[in-house]
């Protein structure tokens, strides 16, 4: 299978859930004898070849360009979809990020293929690949194969695969006008950064999430207390994020955000169907609750029954203590 | 002003999943169907469209069964003007792909001038239809939106949600916004616009008027076989911490540090 890889970069950083897509098309690649290819767009990204290179990629498509200095479906649509016709892709893989889902949609359409959003695993069987999915966020997992001599694109849900470095010999082709600047109809024109040294959710390994038991916004501090130090995220339940405790974007749940970091901790968190949707593949899950009945305790490694304004506080001071033993 | 609004019509949230004996396809019980929850978004920016906009035309279309006529009549009763039913048997088990195609096949029907759309529909997760309707009609889509400002004749300026981030992102007229949580607070429907739904015109149109070829859409048109179901696996049997507060604190984070090594 010729498999072509988006490969997503911001000022120049290659973005992990890349490294883990690549990874992703050179196990696909080894399993079918197949070639790798990457597509990075941007503008002083020629570097990036080499980070390709390193996981696993045979050739390395660059648009380095001033056009996409900026993401935009328009501009990043035509160049990805340049570098599919060039290289005769059968599969490209995207990664679910926020530009991955926004551009896949938009190559798919152009090229005429079929997509597959947010895939957590695959099987390789006679050649063919068959995907896994989640569904009605995580409550049940389907199973697709692409259907007989189609080419397809899929994407794949970050922070599930493993990011493994597999170096290549890789040769590197230019894009070159790929896209005149009157195909570009949408265009980005700032990016508004949020509150400064806060990861977002979608991006984190370790949540720190607060619900109704937070009681108001202000508690929101001894969250991000303890998310500081373990390098984390805050998240939160609708319930917090309704009552305007928390911007939305920090929603966990089937209308909020789908996250599988490697550590959840979810402090006054009752855990209704809806939230539970949103992080049950978490791999350790740690609920901090007064109510010893609660749901969520079903789902967590560990629990804690007892109240978060005193057990919080306890573990930032116990991990702030840990991290300074290193 | 004609403006369009894409609703699907999904069980809600609340509904527990099973796998159907068979395993390929999902057993969701007596599941209560609604509209798409970020498909509320839409509608209730379209209705602030028109408002906005003094006269306009709200026009829903639902790709579905004759079941989803229940969303569109909600649609209605929140204030949308018509409503266009896509209902063919060969559209049964359409994929994101086959659902933009029929999309598009009807929005060309008529003008229009902007097509609201949700994020994502809720059950398939796909995040692809409104995109895809987009690419169709070649016109330009601004996903994940949370605000729009329409102060400059002939285009919009949106807010749309990245990680870390907001993009203000600039597009001419006509384009398709898919609506994220945030964008605005859906009305709910007066008793009042519920009555005048019962009145508004549903049309429906078949395979043929649209001029949808059957191997375009439904399972044929599929580009992906659903080979099955599962259902998660179980996760392990958890651990609660006892004694006191300090004890559970310190055991924790040696579970964490030492058992699960997480942190
Ligand atoms: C269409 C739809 C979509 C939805 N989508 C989402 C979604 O995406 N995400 C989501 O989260 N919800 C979602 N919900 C809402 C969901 O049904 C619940 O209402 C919500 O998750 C409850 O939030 P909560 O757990 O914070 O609040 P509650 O259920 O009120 O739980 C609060 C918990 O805090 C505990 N507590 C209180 N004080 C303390 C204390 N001092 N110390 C320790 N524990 C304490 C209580 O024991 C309780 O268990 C959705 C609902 C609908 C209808
Ligand atoms: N069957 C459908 N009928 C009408 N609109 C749909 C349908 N499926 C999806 N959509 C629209 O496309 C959005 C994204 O859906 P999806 O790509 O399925 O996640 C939904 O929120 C709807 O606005």
């Amino acid at each position: 299978m010729k498999t072509l890889v988006f490969v997503e970069q911001r000022d120049g950083k290659v973005k992990k859930a890349s490294l883990e897509a690549l990874s992703v098309g050179r196990a696909l690649c080894d399993a079918t004898s197949g070639a790798l290819a990457a597509v990075v767009l941007g503008q002083g990204v020629s570097a990036i070849a080499e980070v390709a290179g390193k996981y696993g990629a045979e050739t390395m498509y660059i648009g380095d360009d001033a056009i996409f200095a900026a993401y935009s479906t328009d501009s990043y649509g035509l160049g990805v979809g340049k570098a599919a016709q060039v290289f005769g892709a059968d599969v490209l893989l995207f990664s679910a990020t926020a530009m991955g889902k926004d551009l896949a949609p938009r190559v798919a359409a152009r090229l005429e293929i079929g997509l597959l959003s947010d895939v957590t695993s695959y099987a390789v069987e006679n050649g063919g690949a068959t995907y896994r999915r989640p569904v009605y966020s995580g409550k049940a997992y389907a199973a697709a194969a692409p259907k007989a001599g189609k080419s397809y694109a899929v994407t794949l849900r970050p922070n599930v695969f493993a990011a493994t470095e597999s170096p290549r010999p890789h040769q590197v082709i230019k894009l070159e006008n790929a896209v005149a600047a009157s195909d570009v109809k949408a265009v980005v024109e700032s990016l508004l950064a949020s509150k400064e040294g806060l990861l977002d959710v979608a991006e984190a390994d370790i949540i720190v999430s607060g619900g109704r038991g937070m009681k108001g916004p202000e508690n929101y501090k001894i969250l991000e207390d303890l998310a500081k130090p373990l390098g984390g995220a805050v998240g939160a339940s609708r319930a917090a994020v309704d009552a305007g405790w928390i911007g939305h974007e920090h929603q966990v749940g089937q209308t909020g955000k789908v996250v599988s970091p490697t550590l959840y901790i979810a402090c006054g968190i009752s855990g209704a169907i809806q939230h539970l949707a949103g992080m049950s593949t978490s791999k350790v899950i740690v609920a901090i609750n007064k109510d010893p009945e609660a749901p969520i305790f079903k789902l967590a490694t560990y629990g804690i029954v007892g109240d978060l304004f005193d057990v919080v506080p306890k573990m930032t001071e116990a991990v702030k203590a840990l991290k300074a033993r290193g | 002003m004609d403006i369009l609004v894409l609703v699907k019509h999904v069980p809600d949230t609340e509904t527990r999943v099973k796998v159907a004996p068979g395993g390929t396809s999902l057993d969701l019980g007596e599941a209560n169907f609604v509209v798409s929850p970020y498909d509320e978004y839409a509608v209730e920016a379209a209705l602030q469209l028109k408002e906005k906009q003094g006269s306009a035309t709200i026009t829903v279309l639902t790709v579905g069964t004759d079941e989803a006529v229940k969303s569109i009549r909600q649609a209605l009763a929140m204030g949308a003007d018509k409503g266009v039913l896509c209902g063919d048997p060969s559209f049964e088990g359409s994929d994101a792909g086959g659902t933009a195609r029929i999309l598009a096949a009807a929005i060309k029907k008529a003008p229009f001038d902007i097509i609201f759309c949700g994020k994502h529909g809720v059950g398939d997760d796909n995040q692809q239809v409104g995109s895809l309707v987009a690419a169709l009609l070649g016109i330009p889509a601004v996903t994940v939106v949370t605000s729009i400002d329409y102060s400059e004749a002939g285009l919009v300026r949106c807010h749309r949600e990245v990680e870390g981030g907001v993009e203000v992102v600039k597009t001419p007229l006509p384009c398709v916004i898919t609506c994220q949580k945030g964008l605005n607070e859906p009305r709910y429907p007066s008793l009042k616009g519920i009555m005048a739904a019962k009145k508004k015109e549903v049309v429906n149109y078949k395979a043929a008027d649209l001029g949808i070829d059957p191997a375009q859409a439904g399972k044929a048109g599929a580009a992906f076989e659903i080979k099955g179901y599962e259902l998660p696996p179980p996760r392990p049997e958890g651990r609660m911490l006892g004694g006191e507060v300090a004890d559970q604190v310190n055991e924790l984070l040696r579970l964490l540090h030492d058992e699960a090594k997480v942190i």
